[in-house]
């Protein structure tokens, strides 16, 4: 393995033509990249499974949210894990499925799209993206057929858009590295993801603000900790609450603050108490 | 068979620096300064996609001068170098000390082993939390690195751009003023009766979380142009003087005035060319 050190530069770092990163390390150091395995059969392994991912657009803009926990086998592996990733500016990933290689996944992804734009100059279209995006998901079948998969969901802000509030863009693959635009405006992924669908379904505006979609996001995750083993609902004990990542086209990616999230969990939870309340 | 000319290592060497010395002082000139909240690029470059400036990692810049095939392919190699052992280890662990003793070895290497040397003078900027952690490294065509304290200048005719900035560099200063001390040391490296062409300008910001490089273009850019012709002429006659006055006393407190008064001289001067 060629590890970085500190003697000249290699020639080939310096002819070498690919602006991406993935190419370079296959070329340079492919121990590093993901999904190089031999593997037996993994379906016994009890590795740490992340859960249930929300996605929908609103006005002006796309919202993620993951809940926080990982499971592993009937055990609870994580409770405060970190599901939602920011990507670049206009772009946030969150990951389902086998924790450690989702993870591996999506570091990569991120140094990916930097690494394009600093070589390039620009960055990568939305579609270039997630284009590359799913070859990487590809990349890590033989991986999900030994039983590990990880599937990603993909949000972006398309700057190049015609109509900037319609901008938002979810897009899901599936282990083949298909990859599908939800032109629905809304989408879920992970164990909890029926139970998160129906409850977007019914709470879902497009012409919502991000405040409102923040919330929307918590009431579905709450639904799926409701009814999914595997998904974590608020702990208000802990105090740990879903994850949210907003893009706009002012803000760009960005993480909700935690006061907000909590607020927003609080109406949730008081919105649920008080219908319970009206129904005695 | 004819014997090779014997020319000895000491002639070789001299004639190759002599080639790339010439090669880089033929372009126009890139200056980089540290200023209060970081770093600033400022090139002179006609071209708005070849770029000079250039971002290498979260809190890593990049300038250069001489051919441009070369440096770019310096750095690609220097961003994929940093990619590669920020993904292997963490990207804390990346720094500009040790991309510029890359660089150092690889240009090092270049100049010693082949036939022609590039022609190419770098800057490799870190910003940090706090200015004293700020790092301005030069790395030059034979794999020299000096660590420069305040400014550097690189490409073109740098003595008399050098010794303007020695005039009118201010530690600590904001970024508009930083850039006017930038622009009046290019100025200064143009010859006779020339106008300075289009800028490229790029700062290393502290106080941007996750990747602090951002280029300065368009509206913003021209908000920060001092002034131009003969008012910026008068500007400098008065910053000069102004400079010298205020030596002995402590430069920062002193800015705000000291730049308000440069304005109104600008003004002034443009009443008499008038």
């Amino acid at each position: 393995m060629e590890q970085p050190q500190a003697g000249p530069l290699s020639p080939a770092y310096l002819s070498m033509s690919t602006s991406s990163f993935t190419e370079f390390l296959r070329a340079q150091s492919p121990d590093l990249l993901p999904g190089r395995r031999q593997l037996g059969d993994a379906t016994s392994l009890q590795a740490p499974h992340g859960t249930t991912i929300v996605a929908l657009t609103f006005s002006g803009g796309v919202a993620i949210a993951g809940d926080r926990r990982a499971t592993a086998g009937n055990t609870i592996a994580a409770r405060d894990l970190e599901k939602v990733y920011i990507t670049d500016a206009y772009s946030a990933v969150g990951i389902a499925g086998t924790a450690g290689i989702a993870l591996e996944l999506v570091r990569l992804y991120a140094v990916e799209l930097a690494h394009y734009e600093k070589i390039e100059g620009v960055a990568l279209s939305l579609d270039g993206k997630a284009n590359k995006l799913a070859t990487m998901v590809r990349a890590n079948l033989d991986v999900a057929m030994a039983g590990l998969a990880a599937v990603p969901m993909f949000v972006g802000y398309d700057t190049d858009a015609a109509d900037p509030a319609r901008a938002g863009r979810i897009i899901s693959f599936d282990v083949t590295g298909g990859r599908y635009e939800e032109r629905g405006g809304f989408h879920a992924i992970g164990s909890g993801s029926p139970y998160a669908k129906s409850a977007l379904k019914k709470l879902y505006d497009p012409d919502a603000d991000a405040d409102a979609a923040v919330r929307t996001a918590v009431a579905a995750l709450y639904d799926a900790a409701d009814d999914d083993a595997a998904t974590g609902g608020p702990d208000t004990v802990r105090r740990i609450y879903p994850q949210v990542v907003t893009i706009t086209a002012e803000e760009g990616a960005v993480h909700v603050p935690e006061e907000r999230i909590e607020a927003a969990t609080e109406a949730v939870l008081d919105e649920r108490r008080s219908a319970r309340e009206a129904r005695r | 068979m004819t014997l090779p000319i014997y020319a000895s290592p000491e002639q070789l060497m001299r004639d190759r620096s002599e080639y790339a010395r010439k090669g880089i002082a033929r372009g126009r000139s890139v200056v980089a300064l540290k200023y209060a909240d970081g770093l600033l690029f400022v090139a002179e470059n006609p071209s708005a996609t070849l770029h000079k400036i250039s971002e290498i990692y979260d809190r890593i810049g990049f300038a250069a001068a001489g051919r441009y095939s070369e440096y770019e392919s310096l750095r690609r190699a220097g961003i994929r170098h940093v990619d590669l052992q920020g993904y292997a280890y963490d990207r804390r662990d990346v720094s500009a000390r040790q991309l510029a003793n890359v660089y150092a070895q690889t240009l090092g290497a270049i100049f010693t082993e082949q036939v022609k040397p590039f022609e190419v003078e770098l800057a490799v900027a870190e910003v940090g939390a706090r200015p004293e952690e700020d790092q301005l490294f030069r790395l030059t065509y034979d794999g020299s690195i000096v660590d420069e304290p305040r400014f550097l200048v690189m490409g073109g005719q740098t003595d008399p751009v050098v010794s303007k900035l020695k005039e009118v560099y201010v530690e600590g200063s904001a970024l508009a003023e930083a850039f006017a001390q930038a622009v009046q040391g290019l100025k200064a490296g143009l010859s006779n009766g020339a106008e300075l062409g289009k800028l490229e300008v790029a700062i290393l910001d502290r106080h941007r979380p996750g990747r602090a490089f951002r280029r300065i273009t368009g509206a913003e850019l021209d908000a920060l142009m001092p002034a131009n012709g003969d008012g910026a002429k008068e500007q400098d006659k008065q910053a000069q003087g102004e400079d010298k006055g205020a030596k002995q006393a402590t430069a920062d407190k002193k800015e705000p005035g000291k730049a308000g008064e440069a304005d109104k001289g600008r003004q002034a001067g443009d009443g008499q060319g008038e």
